[in-house]
C-alpha cells in the first residue's frame, strides 16, 4: 500500500515538473487534443431533434421532471412545509442524536451542487439566451424538485449498509436491487452504464469545469497566466485531501462554503435593493424574453434551451448524483429524504441562480439597442454583447463589482472554494461509481483518485469551450440512464409516499418537538 | 417514588468534585443518583460526503469509548463504595440535553461542576453553568 502511494505521488510530481518544461503551448495542445477526442460524444448528447435546434437531452430532462411532477401530484408544492419541518428536525427521534441529520445530508448535497453552475453557468445562460433564459431556468428548477424527490427516495431505500456501519447508495444500487424487486430486466446493465457516465461526469463537470472556471476567476483578479499552474496547485490540494486523507482542509471548506453561499445571496439582495426601482423592469425583461427572445441568439428557443440546460447542470435534478450524497442519512423512512432533497433545486436554482441572473440584468451588463430595445449580438453572433466583453464567471464578477468594487475578490475566493468543495463531492460520487464497477480496495481507489487529480490539471489548462461542452455532455449522459430507472421504479416511490402520508395524517408518525 | 439527583459528569476534575458533592447530597436526602455524560453534538454542522458515510460507524465508536473511558470507571467506583446510581449517555448540546434529562418527573435537582473558563470566552461562547442557571427546570447546584 505504502509503495503504491509513493508511486502515485512520484507520478504526480513528475507530471507537475514536466508540465512547465513544455512551456505555454501546453494549454493549446491540451485544448486541441481535448476537443478532438471528446467532440463525437458531445455532439451525440446534444444532437437536436430532427429538423429543429432543440437538443433531445434537454427535452428528455424536462419531460421527466414534468412526468414526476404530475405523477406525484405536485409534490414539490404539497410537501414543501413538511420538508422544512423535517430539516428543522421536528420529526427526528432524539434517540438518534449523533447520527447524520436531515440537515447535514442536505447541506452536504448542496455544497456539491451550489457552485460554479450558480455563478458561471447562469452568466453563460443569460449571456447567450438573454434575460428570458432566467424564466425557463426557474421553471426547470421548480419541476426538477420532483425528479430529485424521486431519485433521493430510491437512493435511501436501496442503499447498501455494511457490517462496519458505513453506507453506500446511489442509482447503481437502486438500478440493481430495485429492478430485481420489480422483476425488471437489465438493471445491472443500466447500473454499469450509469457508473461509467458518473465517472466521466466526475472528471468533467465535477472536476474540469470547476478547475477551468476557478482559473478564469483567479486570472481575472491577478492578471493572465497559464492555466496549468492553477491546475497543478489545485491538483496538489485535491490530492492531499482525497489521497492523503487531509481531513482538515476538507472540513474547513465544508464549513466556509455555506457562509460563502449566504454571503453571496445577501450581497445579491443588497444590490437588488439598491436598484429596487429596476426590479420590475428586470422581471419584465425576463418574461418578455422568455417568449419572444428579445432578439437573442436562437430567439425564444435559444432562451429556453439555455435556461433548461443551466438549471439541469446547476441543480443536477434527474442526474442521479444527489442520490449518492443523500443516501447516508439516518432515517427509518426513505421518503423523508426525498422530501428534504426537493429543497435542493429550490435553494440552488430558484433562489441562488435567480439572484445571479437578476444582478447581471439589473446592473446592465447586457448591451441592448436603445432604439428597438433588442439585445445586440457580438461579432460572431453567438452571444449577447456585454459591457466589457465578459462571459462566464467574469460576467458575474463584473456585474457584482459594478456595485461593490471589492466584491470581485470575495467572488474569487468564493469561486475557488465552491470549485474545491464541488470537486471533493464529485470525487466521492465518481469513486462510488468506480468501486461499484471494479470493487472496493485501496489500490483500485488510489488509481481513480490519481486520474481525478490529473484531470484537474487538464481542466484548468483547456479553454472554456471544449471543457464546458464535455462537462455538460458527461453529466447529461448520467441523466439518460438514471431517468430510465426512475420511470421504472416510480411506482415504488408512490407506494412509499402514500403509506407515509397516510401515517402522517393518522398521527402514527409523530413530531418530537 | 424515590427522587433523583442528576449530576453532569465528563471525566474532568471539576465534574469529579460535582460528583462527590452529589453523592453526599444523595446520601443525606436518601435520593437516587443519575450520572449523565453528554457528548457535544449538533445536527447543524457541516460534514463531507465521506464523513457522512462513516457517521454511523463513528457514532458507535464514540458511544463505546465514552462508556468504557468515562462512564464505566466512575460507575464501578460508585458501586464499589456501595452507592446505587444509574447512568445516562446522550448526544447533543450539553446544557440543553442536561435540561432534557432533568425534565424527567422524579428529578429533584441538577449538580454540575464549573470548568473555570475565563470571563471572555464564556462571554463569547456562553457557559454550560450559565445556561443551566437560566433555563433549568429544577434547582441547580454549581460546584467549583
Amino acid at each position: 500500500m505504502k509503495k503504491t502511494y509513493a508511486a502515485a505521488l512520484a507520478a504526480t510530481i513528475v507530471l507537475a515538473c514536466t508540465l512547465p518544461a513544455m512551456a505555454q503551448s501546453i494549454d493549446e495542445q491540451v485544448n486541441t487534443l481535448f476537443a478532438n477526442s471528446t467532440g463525437w460524444f458531445v455532439s451525440f448528447i446534444f444532437s437536436p431533434f430532427p429538423g429543429t435546434s432543440f437538443p433531445w437531452i434537454v427535452g428528455w430532462l424536462v419531460v421527466a421532471a414534468t412526468v414526476f411532477t404530475l405523477y406525484f401530484g405536485f409534490i414539490q408544492f404539497r410537501a414543501f412545509p413538511h420538508s422544512i419541518a423535517l430539516v428543522r428536525g421536528d420529526y427526528s427521534d432524539p434517540n438518534d442524536a449523533g447520527e447524520v441529520s436531515h440537515f447535514q445530508a442536505l447541506a452536504t448535497a448542496l455544497s456539491g451542487t451550489v457552485g460554479l453552475g450558480n455563478i458561471a453557468g447562469v452568466a453563460v445562460a443569460v449571456g447567450i439566451g438573454g434575460p428570458g433564459a432566467t424564466f425557463w431556468m426557474i421553471l426547470a428548477g421548480l419541476m426538477g424538485m420532483a425528479s430529485k424527490f424521486t431519485e433521493c427516495t430510491l437512493g435511501v431505500k436501496y442503499r447498501n449498509e455494511y457490517p462496519d456501519g458505513t453506507v453506500s447508495g446511489g442509482p447503481m444500487y437502486y438500478m440493481t436491487k430495485g429492478f430485481e424487486e420489480r422483476g425488471l430486466p437489465a438493471g445491472k446493465i443500466l447500473a454499469v452504464m450509469f457508473a461509467i457516465f458518473c465517472i466521466l461526469g466526475a472528471f468533467g463537470g465535477g472536476n474540469m469545469f470547476q478547475a477551468n472556471q476557478a482559473h478564469a476567476q483567479i486570472a481575472n483578479v491577478v492578471g493572465d497566466y497559464p492555466g496549468w499552474i492553477t491546475g497543478v496547485i489545485f491538483a496538489a490540494i485535491v490530492f492531499a485531501v482525497i489521497v492523503g486523507g487531509l481531513k482538515s482542509i476538507a472540513s474547513v471548506t465544508e464549513k466556509v462554503v455555506p457562509f460563502m453561499g449566504v454571503l453571496y445571496v445577501l450581497t445579491a439582495l443588497v444590490i437588488l435593493l439598491m436598484n429596487a426601482d429596476k426590479i420590475g423592469w428586470a422581471f419584465g425583461q425576463i418574461f418578455e424574453g422568455a417568449f419572444t427572445g428579445l432578439g437573442v441568439a436562437g430567439g425564444f428557443v435559444g432562451a429556453l434551451i439555455q435556461g433548461f440546460k443551466r438549471a439541469a447542470f446547476s441543480n443536477e435534478a434527474g442526474v442521479g448524483s444527489a442520490a449518492i450524497a443523500h443516501s447516508a442519512v439516518r432515517t427509518k423512512e426513505p421518503i423523508t429524504e426525498g422530501f428534504v432533497s426537493l429543497l435542493e433545486p429550490f435553494i440552488d436554482t430558484v433562489v441562488i441562480c435567480t439572484m445571479t441572473a437578476l444582478v447581471i440584468i439589473i446592473t446592465g451588463q447586457l448591451v441592448s439597442d436603445p432604439e428597438t430595445g433588442l439585445y445586440l449580438l457580438n461579432e460572431g453572433g453567438s452571444a449577447i454583447q456585454t459591457v466589457d466583453g465578459n462571459t462566464g464567471v467574469a460576467l458575474t464578477s463584473a456585474a457584482f463589482s459594478s456595485s461593490f468594487g471589492w466584491f470581485q475578490y470575495v467572488l474569487a475566493v468564493a469561486v475557488v472554494l465552491f470549485a474545491f468543495s464541488t470537486m471533493i463531492s464529485w470525487s466521492y460520487y465518481g469513486l462510488k461509481a468506480w468501486t461499484f464497477l471494479f470493487g472496493e480496495g485501496k489500490t483500485k481507489e488510489l488509481v481513480f483518485k490519481v486520474i481525478f487529480c490529473i484531470f484537474v490539471v487538464i481542466g484548468a489548462a483547456a479553454s472554456l469551450g471544449p471543457v464546458i461542452d464535455f462537462s455538460d455532455a458527461a453529466i447529461f449522459a448520467m441523466a439518460v440512464v438514471n431517468i430510465v430507472a426512475l420511470y421504472a421504479l416510480m411506482p415504488i416511490v408512490k407506494r412509499e409516499l402514500e403509506s407515509y402520508l397516510a401515517r402522517l395524517k393518522s398521527n402514527e408518525i409523530k413530531k418530537f418537538t | 417514588m424515590k427522587k433523583k439527583i442528576v449530576v453532569g459528569y465528563d471525566g474532568s476534575s471539576a465534574s469529579g468534585n460535582a460528583l462527590d458533592f452529589a453523592v453526599n447530597l444523595a446520601k443525606a436526602s436518601q435520593s437516587g443518583l443519575v450520572v449523565a455524560h453528554i457528548l457535544e453534538w449538533s445536527p447543524y454542522t457541516f460534514l463531507t460526503p465521506t464523513e457522512l458515510e462513516e457517521r454511523h460507524a463513528r457514532r458507535t465508536e464514540e458511544l463505546e469509548r465514552a462508556k468504557s473511558a468515562v462512564l464505566d470507571p466512575v460507575m464501578q467506583k460508585l458501586s464499589d463504595s456501595g452507592i446505587e446510581a444509574a447512568s445516562e449517555l446522550r448526544y447533543g448540546h450539553i446544557a440543553e440535553t442536561l435540561i432534557k434529562v432533568a425534565e424527567a418527573d422524579d428529578v429533584e435537582q441538577l449538580v454540575i461542576g464549573r470548568t473555570g473558563h475565563s470571563q471572555l470566552s464564556s462571554r463569547i461562547f456562553g457557559s454550560v453553568a450559565g445556561s443551566l442557571a437560566q433555563a433549568s427546570p429544577v434547582p441547580v447546584t454549581i460546584v467549583p
